[in-house]
């Protein structure tokens, strides 16, 4: 079953038109990468399904329900949260601080430690750093901060943008296996990514996005097969 | 002694004041220039209640209350349509609302300084030196609010969204945070402040008139640019480190009549050494 439908969707920057009618979906259960090169139109589309900007057409549904004109801050409790590309952790605040506001808008108070300690174990650096101001973090943690943030309003749909930008491979890898492991216990997952081969490798489908339209789309194995996509994006 | 309790005080009316120019500004990313203005709304409420029934309490409720709903209706009535506009038309629009503000009060009450008595403390004597009881008042009330506001941004929930909103307004969106709606908080909060200021400032100088927030107001903005703007403690830093030059300076005859322009040359020097203000953080533009 589609968890998130995204139909015709068109966003303009002025008079550029930025998204061409872009039209994909992610069923309940799957890793969905979606792949481009710089200035595609990769970020646009995560920030305009969120309403952080606005979309100039189309239509966005999550559950069956339309969130075309849903604010972004509402979204999050329906079970759709963002890991924002750069991260964008709050630099001044702890560790610990950031992780519960990335459970605002949830009610169970009690539950929220119980969930403080599932990510700590998740990345048990964050628990030694719990206390530390968060700007204070590498690259590599920001970024495991940043996704166990979203992880904290207990979502139904993660969407991930650029998690492996500006990282060394080394934590490339541990990212890329919590993505792998966070969609084994049932969330679903949609990916933004540069590093194609990445992405596809642990995607089950993967579309292919050049300059505000989606060119191609299939499994993650047949697009990482594709001749043309291994000579656009896999590097030959 | 007496000067720097007298400097104190000041210092923390400047600094309640400077208190809503930072918060604003670190939240909305906008200069509320019309913040002085409602200071000055804040003495004519005192003066309404005070002439209607005469009770200091019910005054001081009254300019608390009133600032708040006008902070807060200015906020949605001028500034939220104009959200994603340029700076420079909210910071016009900030103007407008400041002179408006000023022509409706001469419009009710007059353009003539009135006097307004809300309560005459009388002072005290230690040894040698004298004290207004007022000042102490002054200074020790306005101690324990900032430190209740110190608290509550740091503890509670919703101190640490307005934290996160002042960092990354669309971060905070995607956690949940109606950003709207902090915004107007901290309008709300700020006013809340200025009223306060205002009290403060009728126990000193009891009398008002439509323009009576215009120096305050712009005292306290230079000492939250002096603190570095959308910091917190650097506008309580500031605020009281500029009432403290000020009395100072008033109390040394040869200084007495350049007060004012020390304190703004203060301004200046700042800058030039550190431009972000004593504890401004320089942010870092997103790539």
């Amino acid at each position: 079953m589609a968890l998130l439908t995204v139909e015709d969707l068109q966003v303009r920057y002025g008079l550029i038109q930025a998204i061409r009618g872009v039209s994909f979906e992610v069923n309940e259960g799957e890793v969905v990468a979606l792949i481009g090169a710089n200035g595609a139109g990769k970020t646009t589309i995560m920030h305009s399904i969120c309403n952080l900007i606005p979309k100039a057409g189309g239509k966005v549904t999550f559950e069956g329900k339309d969130i075309t004109n849903t604010p972004a801050h509402n979204l999050i409790s329906m079970g759709m949260a963002q890991v924002p590309e750069g991260r964008r952790i709050f630099q001044e605040l702890t560790v610990a601080e950031n992780l519960r506001l990335g459970a605002y808008t949830r009610k169970d108070k009690g539950e929220i430690a119980a969930s403080l300690e599932e990510m700590y174990e998740r990345f048990p650096i964050l628990k030694e750093r719990s206390k530390q101001i968060a700007g204070t973090l590498s690259g590599g943690e920001q970024q495991m901060l940043a996704t166990t943030r979203a992880l904290m309003s207990r979502p139904k749909l993660l969407l991930m943008d650029e998690p492996s930008m500006g990282l060394s491979p080394l934590f490339v890898n541990i990212i890329f296996d919590m993505i792998k492991k966070v969609n084994e216990e049932g969330t679903t997952v949609l990916l933004v990514e540069q590093n194609a081969k990445k992405a596809l490798s642990i995607a089950d489908r993967g579309y292919v996005l050049e300059i505000g339209k989606m060119v191609k789309t299939g499994t993650g194995k047949e697009l990482l097969e594709d001749d043309s996509i291994r000579k656009a994006y896999l590097g030959g | 002694m007496s000067t720097l309790i007298d400097g104190l005080s000041l210092g923390s009316i400047y600094a309640l004041i400077a208190l809503g120019y930072t918060m604003v500004y670190g939240i909305a990313k906008m200069l509320n220039f019309a913040h002085g203005d409602i200071i000055m709304v804040g003495t004519y409420a005192v003066l309404t209640t005070m002439a209607l029934c005469g009770f200091p309490v019910v005054a001081i409720v009254a300019a608390v209350i009133v600032c708040t709903i006008l902070g807060v209706v200015v906020e949605k009535v001028a500034y939220k349509p104009l959200r994603g506009a340029s700076p420079l038309a909210v910071l016009i629009t900030a103007i407008g609302v400041s002179y408006l503000l000023q022509s409706i009060a001469q419009l009710i009450y007059g353009a003539k300084p009135q006097p307004v008595n809300l309560i005459n403390f009388g002072h005290v004597t230690f040894g040698s030196t004298t004290l207004n009881i007022s000042t102490l008042v002054t200074l020790c009330v306005a101690a324990v609010i900032m430190a209740g506001l110190t608290i509550f941004i740091k503890k509670t929930k919703t101190g640490r969204a307005m934290i996160a909103v002042s960092e990354d307004r669309g971060a905070a969106e995607l956690m949940g945070i109606p950003v709207n709606n902090v915004i107007t908080l901290t309008f709300g909060i700020g006013s809340a402040l200025a009223a306060a200021a205002s009290v403060f400032y009728l126990l000193q100088i009891p009398a008002t008139s439509p323009t009576v927030g215009s120096l305050p107001g712009i005292k306290a903005f230079t000492a939250a640019v002096i603190g570095g703007i959308g910091s917190i403690p650097g506008a309580m830093i500031g605020g009281i480190l500029l009432g403290v030059i000020e009395k100072v300076c008033m109390s040394i005859p040869a200084l007495n009549p350049y007060t004012t322009a020390i304190e703004f040359s203060l301004l200046i020097v700042i800058l030039l050494v550190k431009p972000t203000g004593l504890l401004g953080k320089k942010r870092r533009e997103k790539v």
